[in-house]
Protein backbone atom coordinates (compact mmCIF):
# COMPACT_ATOMS: atom_id res chain seq x y z
CA UNK A 1 0.00 0.00 0.00
CA UNK A 2 1.43 3.29 -1.06
CA UNK A 3 2.67 6.06 2.13
CA UNK A 4 -0.30 7.83 2.97
CA UNK A 5 2.16 11.36 2.92
CA UNK A 6 5.82 10.86 1.83
CA UNK A 7 8.24 14.47 1.77
CA UNK A 8 11.53 13.54 -0.12
CA UNK A 9 14.33 15.94 0.29
CA UNK A 10 11.99 18.84 0.83
CA UNK A 11 13.25 22.44 0.63
CA UNK A 12 11.37 25.58 1.12
CA UNK A 13 13.12 29.03 0.99
CA UNK A 14 11.86 32.73 1.29
CA UNK A 15 13.38 35.21 -0.33
CA UNK A 16 13.36 38.32 1.76
CA UNK A 17 14.87 41.16 -0.06
CA UNK A 18 18.26 40.48 -0.07
CA UNK A 19 18.18 37.94 2.68
CA UNK A 20 17.25 33.86 1.91
CA UNK A 21 15.75 32.29 5.16
CA UNK A 22 15.65 28.30 4.54
CA UNK A 23 12.05 27.71 5.90
CA UNK A 24 12.50 23.58 5.58
CA UNK A 25 16.03 22.00 5.17
CA UNK A 26 16.31 18.71 2.77
CA UNK A 27 13.18 17.48 5.38
CA UNK A 28 12.22 13.47 4.56
CA UNK A 29 9.38 12.22 6.21
CA UNK A 30 6.61 9.00 5.80
CA UNK A 31 3.30 8.59 7.02
CA UNK A 32 1.87 5.12 6.67
CA UNK A 33 -1.99 4.62 7.06
CA UNK A 34 -3.24 4.68 10.58
CA UNK A 35 -0.42 6.07 11.70
CA UNK A 36 -0.27 9.18 13.79
CA UNK A 37 3.45 11.76 13.30
CA UNK A 38 3.83 13.84 15.69
CA UNK A 39 5.80 16.91 14.74
CA UNK A 40 7.63 18.84 17.14
CA UNK A 41 9.71 22.09 17.58
CA UNK A 42 9.47 25.50 18.92
CA UNK A 43 7.96 28.75 17.00
CA UNK A 44 10.06 29.21 13.99
CA UNK A 45 11.55 26.00 13.27
CA UNK A 46 9.54 25.51 10.01
CA UNK A 47 7.02 22.61 11.31
CA UNK A 48 3.95 25.18 9.90
CA UNK A 49 5.74 25.53 7.47
CA UNK A 50 5.82 21.60 6.62
CA UNK A 51 2.04 21.21 7.76
CA UNK A 52 1.40 23.98 4.48
CA UNK A 53 3.50 22.08 2.05
CA UNK A 54 2.50 18.71 2.99
CA UNK A 55 -1.26 20.23 2.66
CA UNK A 56 -0.38 21.37 -0.97
CA UNK A 57 -1.11 24.73 -0.17
CA UNK A 58 2.49 25.61 -0.85
CA UNK A 59 4.90 24.50 -2.83
CA UNK A 60 8.65 23.70 -2.09
CA UNK A 61 11.40 25.22 -3.74
CA UNK A 62 13.24 21.95 -4.19
CA UNK A 63 11.82 18.40 -3.14
CA UNK A 64 8.77 16.15 -4.06
CA UNK A 65 5.31 15.94 -1.97
CA UNK A 66 3.73 12.58 -2.80
CA UNK A 67 0.40 12.38 -1.06
CA UNK A 68 -1.23 8.89 -1.87
CA UNK A 69 1.70 7.58 -3.36
CA UNK A 70 0.50 11.15 -6.39
CA UNK A 71 3.58 13.12 -6.59
CA UNK A 72 2.20 16.69 -6.03
CA UNK A 73 5.07 18.39 -9.14
CA UNK A 74 3.27 16.96 -12.09
CA UNK A 75 0.13 18.25 -10.92
CA UNK A 76 -1.56 20.71 -12.19
CA UNK A 77 -3.10 23.91 -9.82
CA UNK A 78 -6.98 22.65 -10.64
CA UNK A 79 -5.72 18.73 -9.84
CA UNK A 80 -4.02 20.10 -6.75
CA UNK A 81 -7.17 22.13 -5.68
CA UNK A 82 -8.58 18.47 -6.35
CA UNK A 83 -6.74 16.73 -4.10
CA UNK A 84 -6.78 19.32 -1.20
CA UNK A 85 -10.76 18.82 -1.31
CA UNK A 86 -10.79 15.15 -1.22
CA UNK A 87 -8.00 13.74 0.05
CA UNK A 88 -6.46 16.32 2.82
CA UNK A 89 -8.12 17.55 5.64
CA UNK A 90 -7.53 20.03 8.05
CA UNK A 91 -7.57 20.68 12.00
CA UNK A 92 -6.70 24.49 13.12
CA UNK A 93 -6.27 25.89 16.91
CA UNK A 94 -8.68 27.92 16.34
CA UNK A 95 -11.45 25.71 15.20
CA UNK A 96 -12.34 27.70 11.87
CA UNK A 97 -15.77 26.70 11.45
CA UNK A 98 -18.08 29.50 9.62
CA UNK A 99 -20.77 30.70 12.23
CA UNK A 100 -23.32 30.68 9.94
CA UNK A 101 -23.98 26.78 9.74
CA UNK A 102 -24.46 24.50 11.54
CA UNK A 103 -22.29 21.61 12.87
CA UNK A 104 -24.01 19.23 9.93
CA UNK A 105 -23.84 22.19 7.51
CA UNK A 106 -20.05 23.23 8.12
CA UNK A 107 -18.60 18.83 7.90
CA UNK A 108 -20.02 18.66 4.35
CA UNK A 109 -19.43 22.03 3.61
CA UNK A 110 -15.87 20.15 1.57
CA UNK A 111 -18.09 17.89 -0.57
CA UNK A 112 -20.16 20.37 -1.17
CA UNK A 113 -17.48 22.33 -2.56
CA UNK A 114 -16.47 19.80 -4.29
CA UNK A 115 -19.52 19.07 -6.00
CA UNK A 116 -21.47 16.71 -4.54
CA UNK A 117 -25.16 16.91 -4.29
CA UNK A 118 -26.32 18.43 -0.72
CA UNK A 119 -28.44 15.28 0.18
CA UNK A 120 -25.61 13.54 0.00
CA UNK A 121 -22.93 15.73 1.15
CA UNK A 122 -25.34 15.93 4.38
CA UNK A 123 -25.67 11.97 4.80
CA UNK A 124 -21.76 11.89 5.02
CA UNK A 125 -21.80 14.90 6.88
CA UNK A 126 -24.28 13.11 9.55
CA UNK A 127 -21.94 9.69 9.41
CA UNK A 128 -18.62 11.47 10.23
CA UNK A 129 -20.35 13.24 13.39
CA UNK A 130 -22.02 10.08 14.57
CA UNK A 131 -18.60 8.23 14.00
CA UNK A 132 -17.51 10.74 16.82
CA UNK A 133 -20.37 10.48 18.96
CA UNK A 134 -21.39 13.68 18.10
CA UNK A 135 -24.55 13.49 16.14
CA UNK A 136 -27.18 15.07 18.55
CA UNK A 137 -25.40 18.40 18.45
CA UNK A 138 -25.47 17.84 13.88
CA UNK A 139 -28.33 20.83 13.90
CA UNK A 140 -26.30 23.40 16.99
CA UNK A 141 -24.38 26.73 15.28
CA UNK A 142 -20.98 26.84 16.70
CA UNK A 143 -21.23 29.33 19.47
CA UNK A 144 -23.85 26.83 20.83
CA UNK A 145 -21.10 24.42 21.20
CA UNK A 146 -18.36 24.13 23.68
CA UNK A 147 -14.73 24.48 22.68
CA UNK A 148 -13.92 21.01 22.85
CA UNK A 149 -17.41 20.21 20.25
CA UNK A 150 -16.65 22.64 18.46
CA UNK A 151 -12.93 21.09 17.72
CA UNK A 152 -14.21 17.54 17.24
CA UNK A 153 -16.80 19.07 14.90
CA UNK A 154 -13.47 20.40 13.11
CA UNK A 155 -12.21 16.66 13.06
CA UNK A 156 -15.19 15.49 11.63
CA UNK A 157 -14.99 18.15 9.07
CA UNK A 158 -11.53 16.67 8.19
CA UNK A 159 -12.15 13.56 7.90
CA UNK A 160 -15.83 13.45 5.96
CA UNK A 161 -16.26 11.43 2.78
CA UNK A 162 -12.73 9.19 1.93
CA UNK A 163 -10.21 11.77 3.32
CA UNK A 164 -6.72 9.67 4.33
CA UNK A 165 -4.83 12.14 5.19
CA UNK A 166 -5.24 14.41 8.43
CA UNK A 167 -3.05 17.74 8.99
CA UNK A 168 -3.58 19.16 12.18
CA UNK A 169 -1.52 22.44 13.49
CA UNK A 170 -1.42 22.47 17.59
CA UNK A 171 -5.32 21.00 17.41
CA UNK A 172 -5.64 21.17 21.46
CA UNK A 173 -4.17 24.57 21.94
CA UNK A 174 -7.26 26.71 23.10
CA UNK A 175 -8.66 23.45 25.22
CA UNK A 176 -7.97 22.26 28.65
CA UNK A 177 -6.12 19.14 29.23
CA UNK A 178 -9.77 17.02 29.16
CA UNK A 179 -10.94 18.04 26.15
CA UNK A 180 -7.25 18.01 24.76
CA UNK A 181 -7.16 14.61 25.44
CA UNK A 182 -10.56 13.94 23.98
CA UNK A 183 -9.27 15.57 20.70
CA UNK A 184 -6.02 13.01 20.99
CA UNK A 185 -7.86 10.35 21.06
CA UNK A 186 -10.30 11.32 18.26
CA UNK A 187 -7.45 11.64 15.91
CA UNK A 188 -5.80 8.22 16.79
CA UNK A 189 -9.80 6.78 16.46
CA UNK A 190 -9.26 8.14 12.99
CA UNK A 191 -6.24 6.82 12.53
CA UNK A 192 -7.40 3.35 13.81
CA UNK A 193 -9.78 3.68 10.45
CA UNK A 194 -6.68 4.18 8.17
CA UNK A 195 -6.28 7.61 8.04
CA UNK A 196 -2.90 8.92 8.14
CA UNK A 197 -2.36 12.01 10.59
CA UNK A 198 0.29 14.76 11.08
CA UNK A 199 0.17 16.67 14.23
CA UNK A 200 2.61 20.14 14.33
CA UNK A 201 2.89 20.80 18.36
CA UNK A 202 5.38 22.12 20.61
CA UNK A 203 3.88 20.31 23.48
CA UNK A 204 5.02 16.92 24.73
CA UNK A 205 2.27 15.62 25.84
CA UNK A 206 0.53 16.22 22.58
CA UNK A 207 3.65 14.59 20.83
CA UNK A 208 3.31 11.54 23.12
CA UNK A 209 0.25 10.41 21.48
CA UNK A 210 1.81 9.58 18.59
CA UNK A 211 3.21 6.77 16.78
CA UNK A 212 6.65 8.47 16.03
CA UNK A 213 7.83 11.96 17.10
CA UNK A 214 9.85 13.88 14.52
CA UNK A 215 11.92 16.66 16.35
CA UNK A 216 12.16 19.91 13.82
CA UNK A 217 14.83 22.43 14.73
CA UNK A 218 16.09 25.47 12.26
CA UNK A 219 13.96 23.87 9.06
CA UNK A 220 15.64 20.94 9.80
CA UNK A 221 14.65 17.08 10.61
CA UNK A 222 17.33 16.64 13.61
CA UNK A 223 15.77 13.40 15.29
CA UNK A 224 12.89 10.68 15.83
CA UNK A 225 11.53 8.63 18.15
CA UNK A 226 12.34 4.91 18.11
CA UNK A 227 9.71 2.72 17.26
CA UNK A 228 7.51 1.49 19.62
CA UNK A 229 8.31 -0.87 22.29
CA UNK A 230 5.19 -3.80 23.41
CA UNK A 231 2.76 -2.82 25.75
CA UNK A 232 4.40 -4.24 28.71
CA UNK A 233 7.96 -2.17 28.36
CA UNK A 234 7.11 0.11 30.71
CA UNK A 235 6.11 -1.62 34.07
CA UNK A 236 8.89 -3.86 33.23
CA UNK A 237 11.56 -1.02 33.28
CA UNK A 238 9.80 0.37 36.34
CA UNK A 239 10.13 -3.02 38.40
CA UNK A 240 14.09 -3.88 37.18
CA UNK A 241 14.61 -0.04 39.19
CA UNK B 1 7.15 8.54 48.84
CA UNK B 2 5.62 7.33 51.83
CA UNK B 3 5.03 3.44 51.98
CA UNK B 4 3.84 3.70 55.93
CA UNK B 5 1.27 6.48 55.29
CA UNK B 6 0.03 4.46 52.54
CA UNK B 7 -0.40 1.67 54.26
CA UNK B 8 -2.48 3.90 57.24
CA UNK B 9 -4.32 4.91 54.46
CA UNK B 10 -5.35 1.43 54.06
CA UNK B 11 -5.84 0.52 57.50
CA UNK B 12 -8.39 3.40 58.14
CA UNK B 13 -10.76 1.57 56.01
CA UNK B 14 -10.84 -1.77 58.28
CA UNK B 15 -8.75 -4.02 59.75
CA UNK B 16 -6.30 -6.10 56.75
CA UNK B 17 -3.90 -8.88 56.37
CA UNK B 18 -0.08 -7.96 55.88
CA UNK B 19 -0.51 -9.82 51.95
CA UNK B 20 -4.06 -7.94 51.47
CA UNK B 21 -2.11 -4.84 52.11
CA UNK B 22 0.68 -5.60 49.77
CA UNK B 23 -2.09 -6.59 46.69
CA UNK B 24 -4.51 -3.10 47.68
CA UNK B 25 -1.26 -0.72 47.76
CA UNK B 26 -0.52 -1.95 44.03
CA UNK B 27 -3.89 -2.27 42.75
CA UNK B 28 -4.37 1.90 44.25
CA UNK B 29 -1.39 2.66 42.77
CA UNK B 30 -1.94 1.34 39.30
CA UNK B 31 0.42 -1.48 39.84
CA UNK B 32 3.43 1.46 38.95
CA UNK B 33 4.94 1.19 42.09
CA UNK B 34 5.66 -2.49 42.89
CA UNK B 35 5.86 -3.46 46.31
CA UNK B 36 7.48 -6.30 48.13
CA UNK B 37 6.51 -8.38 50.92
CA UNK B 38 9.21 -7.68 53.18
CA UNK B 39 9.02 -3.94 52.95
CA UNK B 40 5.15 -4.42 54.03
CA UNK B 41 6.19 -5.83 57.12
CA UNK B 42 8.88 -4.49 58.04
CA UNK B 43 6.59 -1.18 57.86
CA UNK B 44 3.73 -2.49 59.69
CA UNK B 45 6.31 -3.32 62.60
CA UNK B 46 7.77 0.29 62.73
CA UNK B 47 4.52 1.64 62.90
CA UNK B 48 3.18 -0.91 65.79
CA UNK B 49 6.87 0.25 67.27
CA UNK B 50 5.11 3.75 67.14
CA UNK B 51 1.85 3.28 68.14
CA UNK B 52 -0.08 4.19 64.92
CA UNK B 53 -1.12 0.44 64.47
CA UNK B 54 -2.05 -2.66 66.37
CA UNK B 55 -1.77 -6.66 65.63
CA UNK B 56 -4.26 -9.33 66.66
CA UNK B 57 -1.89 -10.93 68.87
CA UNK B 58 1.86 -11.37 69.87
CA UNK B 59 2.54 -14.41 67.12
CA UNK B 60 5.40 -13.48 63.90
CA UNK B 61 4.13 -11.25 61.58
CA UNK B 62 2.78 -13.78 58.60
CA UNK B 63 -0.35 -13.79 56.48
CA UNK B 64 -2.65 -14.44 59.07
CA UNK B 65 -1.77 -11.74 61.17
CA UNK B 66 -4.57 -8.70 60.76
CA UNK B 67 -3.54 -5.23 61.43
CA UNK B 68 -5.84 -2.17 62.51
CA UNK B 69 -5.20 1.50 62.68
CA UNK B 70 -5.40 3.09 66.19
CA UNK B 71 -6.48 6.74 66.60
CA UNK B 72 -2.80 8.13 66.92
CA UNK B 73 -2.36 6.51 63.61
CA UNK B 74 -5.26 8.42 62.58
CA UNK B 75 -4.17 11.45 63.86
CA UNK B 76 -1.28 10.95 61.83
CA UNK B 77 -2.45 10.68 58.92
CA UNK B 78 -4.87 13.23 58.86
CA UNK B 79 -1.86 15.14 59.25
CA UNK B 80 0.46 13.80 56.95
CA UNK B 81 -2.14 14.44 54.22
CA UNK B 82 -2.24 18.40 54.70
CA UNK B 83 1.97 18.36 54.84
CA UNK B 84 2.87 19.49 51.74
CA UNK B 85 6.13 17.43 50.95
CA UNK B 86 9.08 19.68 51.08
CA UNK B 87 9.78 21.38 47.38
CA UNK B 88 11.30 24.47 48.90
CA UNK B 89 14.47 23.86 48.06
CA UNK B 90 15.84 23.00 44.18
CA UNK B 91 16.65 19.76 44.20
CA UNK B 92 20.29 18.62 43.12
CA UNK B 93 18.85 17.07 39.85
CA UNK B 94 21.38 15.33 37.53
CA UNK B 95 19.62 16.42 34.52
CA UNK B 96 20.19 20.02 35.40
CA UNK B 97 24.08 19.21 36.50
CA UNK B 98 25.04 17.35 33.07
CA UNK B 99 23.87 20.10 30.93
CA UNK B 100 25.62 22.84 33.22
CA UNK B 101 28.55 20.10 32.35
CA UNK B 102 27.66 20.13 28.89
CA UNK B 103 27.77 24.33 28.42
CA UNK B 104 31.37 24.34 29.59
CA UNK B 105 32.80 20.91 28.63
CA UNK B 106 34.93 21.54 25.07
CA UNK B 107 34.06 19.72 22.21
CA UNK B 108 30.56 18.97 23.23
CA UNK B 109 27.69 20.29 21.39
CA UNK B 110 24.76 21.33 23.89
CA UNK B 111 21.97 21.40 21.97
CA UNK B 112 22.92 17.50 20.88
CA UNK B 113 22.84 16.42 24.58
CA UNK B 114 20.08 18.38 24.68
CA UNK B 115 18.17 16.64 22.10
CA UNK B 116 19.23 13.34 23.48
CA UNK B 117 17.76 13.56 27.01
CA UNK B 118 14.81 15.00 24.93
CA UNK B 119 14.03 12.18 22.74
CA UNK B 120 13.80 9.67 25.67
CA UNK B 121 11.94 11.82 27.87
CA UNK B 122 9.08 12.10 24.92
CA UNK B 123 9.75 7.74 24.29
CA UNK B 124 8.94 7.43 27.86
CA UNK B 125 6.04 10.24 27.97
CA UNK B 126 4.92 8.38 24.56
CA UNK B 127 5.04 4.93 26.71
CA UNK B 128 2.76 6.36 29.74
CA UNK B 129 -0.05 7.85 27.03
CA UNK B 130 -0.21 4.71 25.79
CA UNK B 131 -0.95 2.96 28.64
CA UNK B 132 -3.34 5.79 29.67
CA UNK B 133 -5.56 5.71 26.23
CA UNK B 134 -5.13 1.34 26.63
CA UNK B 135 -6.13 1.17 30.13
CA UNK B 136 -6.78 4.44 31.47
CA UNK B 137 -10.61 3.78 30.89
CA UNK B 138 -10.98 0.91 33.24
CA UNK B 139 -8.15 1.76 36.12
CA UNK B 140 -8.81 5.47 37.48
CA UNK B 141 -6.25 5.65 39.75
CA UNK B 142 -3.61 4.29 37.08
CA UNK B 143 -4.84 7.41 35.04
CA UNK B 144 -3.91 9.66 37.85
CA UNK B 145 -1.01 8.48 37.96
CA UNK B 146 0.20 7.96 34.65
CA UNK B 147 -1.23 12.21 34.68
CA UNK B 148 1.35 13.07 37.44
CA UNK B 149 3.89 10.97 35.32
CA UNK B 150 3.35 12.56 32.46
CA UNK B 151 3.44 16.53 34.03
CA UNK B 152 6.60 15.48 35.94
CA UNK B 153 8.06 14.26 32.75
CA UNK B 154 6.59 17.43 30.52
CA UNK B 155 8.21 20.11 33.04
CA UNK B 156 11.72 18.12 32.09
CA UNK B 157 11.10 19.01 28.28
CA UNK B 158 9.49 22.08 29.06
CA UNK B 159 13.25 23.28 30.94
CA UNK B 160 15.02 21.51 28.04
CA UNK B 161 13.43 23.72 25.36
CA UNK B 162 13.68 26.33 27.75
CA UNK B 163 17.42 26.03 28.33
CA UNK B 164 18.04 25.13 24.35
CA UNK B 165 16.42 28.69 23.39
CA UNK B 166 18.42 30.07 26.56
CA UNK B 167 21.73 29.13 25.30
CA UNK B 168 21.29 29.53 22.05
CA UNK B 169 20.27 33.09 22.35
CA UNK B 170 23.49 33.41 24.86
CA UNK B 171 25.53 32.16 21.85
CA UNK B 172 24.29 35.49 19.94
CA UNK B 173 24.30 38.13 22.75
CA UNK B 174 26.98 37.18 25.13
CA UNK B 175 25.79 38.57 29.10
CA UNK B 176 27.25 42.59 29.28
CA UNK B 177 30.35 42.53 31.68
CA UNK B 178 29.51 43.52 35.50
CA UNK B 179 26.06 41.31 36.20
CA UNK B 180 28.23 38.91 38.03
CA UNK B 181 28.47 41.23 41.02
CA UNK B 182 24.63 40.59 41.61
CA UNK B 183 25.30 36.65 42.05
CA UNK B 184 26.19 36.21 45.38
CA UNK B 185 23.87 37.60 46.81
CA UNK B 186 20.82 35.53 44.50
CA UNK B 187 23.04 32.51 45.85
CA UNK B 188 22.89 32.70 49.83
CA UNK B 189 19.07 32.97 49.52
CA UNK B 190 18.37 29.94 47.97
CA UNK B 191 19.67 26.61 49.70
CA UNK B 192 19.70 23.34 47.55
CA UNK B 193 18.15 20.04 48.71
CA UNK B 194 20.29 16.95 48.30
Amino acid sequence: MSHVLELRAVCKTYVDGADEVHALREVDLIVEPGRMVAVMGPSGSGKSTLLTIAGALETPTTGEVLVGGLPLSGMSGEDRARLRRRAIGYVFQDFNLLPGLTAAENVALPLELDGISAAKARAAGLRALEELGLAERASRFPDQLSGGERQRVAIARAIVGDRRLLLADEPTGALDTVNGEAVMRLILSACKTGVGAVVVTHDAQLASWADRVVFIRDGRVVDRTAPRLGPDSLLSQEAAR
Amino acid sequence: MSIRHALLALLSEGPKYGLQLRAEFEARTGEVWPLNVGQVYTTLQRLERDGFVESDDDSEPGPQKGFRITGDGAEELASWLRTPPDLAAPPRDELVIKILVAVRLPGVDVHQVIQAHRRYLVELMQEWTRLKDEEGDVDLNLSLVVDAELYRLDSVVRWLDTADGRLKRAALEPPAVGQASVRPQIRRRTGVRR
